[in-house]
C-alpha cells in the first residue's frame, strides 16, 4: 500500500511585503497549512494517544528509572539507595541469575523451533489441497488460546506424573516421569507449550509465501532446480523480510512470557527456580515481596535486554534481509 | 496473443509442483492430519476429562469416557466461594470496556496518522511503533503506583482506562494500514462539500474501516479476556475476580481433589475464545497476516 502524496510544496509569491500584503499572505499561508496539516485537528484526534503515551508510557518509564535507584515498598516514600539494587542483582542475588538462565534457555530454544515449525507447516499449507482452510484453522487455534490460564492448567496435567504425555510414551515402552516437578525438564514443558503455539508466525509466513512471484519458480523448475535448491535460493531469500519480522516479534514475546510459568509452577517458579522466567521473578519481587524499587531495576534490565536484542536484530538484518527495492 | 483457456493449456511446471496428484496427495493429507491431531489432542483431552469422574481422568487416558459425569460442570460452576457466573460477569465488564476503548481511541489516532501532515509526524509515528515493542513489564511497576495513588486498585479502571488512551499500538498500526487503502478522493470530495475532519472521520472513514474495527474488536476481546498478568496485579478481592483469576483460585483450593470440575471450568473458560475463533476465523487470520506483510 502506498500513500498518495497530495501535499505539494507551496511556493510563496515573491511580492514586497506591505503590511496589508503581509496580512494577506499570512492568511493564505495559514489556510494552506490548514488544508495540508488540518491545523489543530490531528492533535485533537491524537489527544487520547498523547495522554496515554506521556501518562502511561514515557512518565512511567522515567519514574521506574528513578525508582530503580531507591528502596520502595509502595507504602512509605522511596529511599534513595544509588546503584544498590543493580549491584545486588548482579552480585548477591542467585535467584536473579536462575531467572536469567531460565529465560535465555527458553528464548534460545523455543523461538528457533517455533519459527522453523511455522515456516515448515506454512510451506505444506501453501498448495492446492482440499480442506486447506481447516488445517490452517487447526494449526492456528492453539496460538489463539495460548495465553489462557486454562491452557496452562491443561499443560500442567498433560505433563504431570500420570498425565497424557506419559501415556503416549508408554505406547513406545518408554517409562515417563513427572516432567513438571523435575527441575531438569520443567522448563522444557514450557518450551514445548511455546512451540505448540506456532500458529501466529505460521499465518504470517503463509501470507508471505502467497505473495512470492510464481514466474521465478516456474523458471527455476524448468531449469531443473531441486526443491531444496528452490527453497534455499528462492523462497528463503525472498521471505527474509517476513522471517525478520517474525524473529523480532517472537523474541520480544518470549521474553515477556508469564502466564504458563506462573500457572505451571503455582506461582513459585519451581522446582528449584527452573521455571522462574524473568517476568515471573519481576512479578514476585514487585507484588509478592513489595520490593518495588528492586523490581523497577529488574524491569529496566529487561527493557534494556529486549531493546538490545531488537537493536542487534535490526543491525544484523542489514546483512541477511533482502528487500525488493 | 491467443487466449488459451485453462482447460486446454498444459499444466505449467509450477502447477505440476503445487497440485500434487494421487499418492502424493494422500501422503500430504496424512501428514497434515497427523499434525492436526497432535495440535488438537490436548484440547480434546481437556474436553473429555471434563466429563470424566476424577478416578478415571488419569487411569483411563482415552478420549471416550467410560462413564459420563456432567456434574463436574455444576460443581465447578458453584465453585469455591463464588459462583463462576460472577467471574464471567466481571470478565465481560472488563472486556467490553476494553473493546470500546480500543475501537474509539485507536481509530482516532490512526485517522490522524493516516490522513494529516503535521509537525513531527514521523517522530510520533516512530514512537508509536516503538511502544509496540515495549514490554508491558517495563512499565508495570510505575503504572501500578500511579493507579495505587489514584486508589484504583481492586477496581476495573486500570484494566479499562488505558484502552481509552490508545495504549495498544498494534491496533493503531493495523488501522493506519487500513485507512491508507481507502481512496483519499472520498475525503476530498467530502471536504469540498464542507465537511470538517471530524465529520469525515465519522461519516466516511469509520463506516469504510468496519473490517479493521471488527478485527480490533475480536482481538481486543480475546487478548483482554486472556490477559492474566494485569488482572492478577490489579484485582485483589475474590468478588472482583475475572475468569482467569477464578480458574487459578479453583486450581489452588481443589488441588488433588476435584480435577473433573477444574477441567469443566477450564473448558468453559475457553468457550468465548473458541466461539470467536469459529465465527471469525477468516478475519482473525487475515488481520494477523496483513500485520506481518508490512514488515
Amino acid at each position: 500500500m502506498t500513500t498518495a502524496k497530495t501535499d505539494e510544496v507551496v511556493k510563496e509569491p515573491p511580492v514586497p511585503a506591505t503590511p496589508s500584503d503581509q496580512r494577506e499572505r499570512d492568511r493564505m499561508r495559514r489556510r494552506l497549512a490548514r488544508r495540508r496539516g488540518g491545523g489543530w485537528w490531528p492533535y485533537a484526534f491524537l489527544a487520547p494517544w498523547f495522554i496515554g503515551l506521556f501518562g502511561l508510557t514515557i512518565y512511567p518509564m522515567l519514574d521506574s528509572l528513578y525508582l530503580s535507584f531507591t528502596d520502595f515498598d509502595l507504602l512509605t516514600p522511596p529511599q534513595w539507595t544509588g546503584t544498590e539494587n543493580y549491584e545486588r542483582m548482579f552480585t548477591q542475588d542467585p535467584v536473579f541469575w536462575d531467572s536469567v538462565h531460565a529465560t535465555l534457555v527458553y528464548v534460545v530454544v523455543s523461538v528457533p523451533l517455533k519459527l522453523a515449525l511455522a515456516l515448515g507447516v506454512a510451506m505444506l499449507l501453501n498448495r492446492d489441497l482440499k480442506g486447506i482452510g481447516l488445517y490452517r484453522a487447526a494449526f492456528y487455534l492453539p496460538s489463539l488460546l495460548g495465553g489462557a490460564v486454562a491452557i496452562a492448567i491443561v499443560w500442567r496435567q498433560v505433563f504431570g506424573g500420570d498425565g497424557l504425555f506419559n501415556d503416549f510414551l508408554a505406547w513406545f515402552g518408554i517409562k515417563g516421569q513427572d516432567w513438571i516437578s523435575s527441575p531438569d525438564t520443567a522448563l522444557y514443558t514450557l518450551v514445548l507449550l511455546a512451540v505448540w503455539q506456532f500458529g501466529t508466525p505460521m499465518v504470517i509466513f503463509l501470507a508471505g509465501l502467497k505473495q512470492l512471484p510464481k514466474d521465478v519458480y516456474e523458471a527455476a523448475a524448468i531449469d531443473g532446480a531441486s526443491p531444496v535448491t528452490r527453497f534455499f535460493k528462492i523462497t528463503l531469500p525472498l521471505l527474509t523480510p517476513i522471517v525478520f519480522f517474525n524473529v523480532v516479534l517472537q523474541i520480544i514475546d518470549a521474553f515477556k512470557t508469564f502466564t504458563p510459568a506462573f500457572v505451571i509452577s503455582n506461582g513459585s517458579g519451581g522446582p528449584l527456580n527452573s521455571t522462574m522466567l524473568y517476568s515471573l521473578y519481576l512479578y514476585k519481587k514487585g507484588f509478592t515481596d513489595l520490593q518495588m524499587g528492586y523490581a523497577s531495576a529488574l524491569a529496566w534490565v529487561l527493557f534494556l535486554v529486549i531493546a538490545g536484542f531488537t537493536a542487534v536484530n535490526f543491525i544484523a538484518s542489514r546483512y541477511w534481509v533482502h528487500y525488493d527495492d | 496473443m491467443s487466449a488459451i483457456t485453462p482447460a486446454q493449456s498444459p499444466k505449467s511446471p509450477l502447477q505440476k509442483l503445487r497440485s500434487a496428484t494421487g499418492s502424493r496427495r494422500i501422503y500430504m493429507h496424512t501428514l497434515l492430519i497427523g499434525v492436526a491431531v497432535v495440535m488438537l489432542y490436548p484440547l480434546l483431552w481437556m474436553l473429555s476429562s471434563s466429563f470424566k469422574p476424577d478416578t478415571e481422568i488419569f487411569t483411563h487416558p482415552g478420549l471416550i469416557p467410560n462413564a459420563l459425569r456432567p456434574e463436574n460442570y455444576s460443581e465447578g460452576w458453584s465453585g469455591s466461594g463464588n459462583s463462576f457466573s460472577l467471574y464471567i460477569t466481571n470478565s465481560l465488564i472488563v472486556t467490553i470496556g476494553a473493546v470500546i476503548g480500543n475501537v474509539i481511541s485507536c481509530s482516532l489516532a490512526a485517522y490522524a496518522f493516516a490522513r494529516f501532515e503535521f509537525r513531527g509526524k514521523k517522530i510520533w509515528f516512530g514512537l508509536m511503533l516503538g511502544t509496540l515493542m515495549l514490554p508491558t513489564q517495563a512499565v508495570l511497576i510505575p503504572q501500578y503506583t500511579i493507579f495505587y495513588n489514584l486508589t484504583w486498585i481492586n477496581t476495573y479502571l486500570p484494566l479499562i482506562v488505558p484502552k481509552f488512551l490508545a495504549t495498544d499500538a498494534f491496533f493503531i498500526f493495523l488501522m493506519v494500514q487500513f485507512i491508507r487503502s481507502i481512496p483519499r478522493e472520498l475525503d476530498q470530495a467530502a471536504m469540498m462539500d464542507g465537511a470538517n475532519p471530524l465529520q469525515i472521520y465519522w461519516k466516511i472513514i469509520l463506516p469504510l474501516m468496519k473490517p479493521a474495527l471488527i478485527t480490533t474488536t475480536i482481538f481486543t476481546f480475546i487478548w483482554t479476556y486472556d490477559d492474566f498478568l494485569h488482572q492478577l496485579v490489579y484485582l485483589q478481592q475474590n468478588d472482583k475476580f475475572t475468569v482467569p483469576l477464578g480458574l487459578t483460585l479453583f486450581m489452588d483450593q481443589t488441588s488433588g481433589s476435584s480435577y473433573g470440575a477444574m477441567f469443566a471450568m477450564s473448558t468453559l473458560a475457553l468457550l468465548p475464545t473458541l466461539i470467536c475463533f469459529l465465527v471469525f476465523q477468516k478475519r482473525l487470520v487475515e488481520g494477523l497476516a496483513t500485520s506481518g506483510m508490512k514488515g
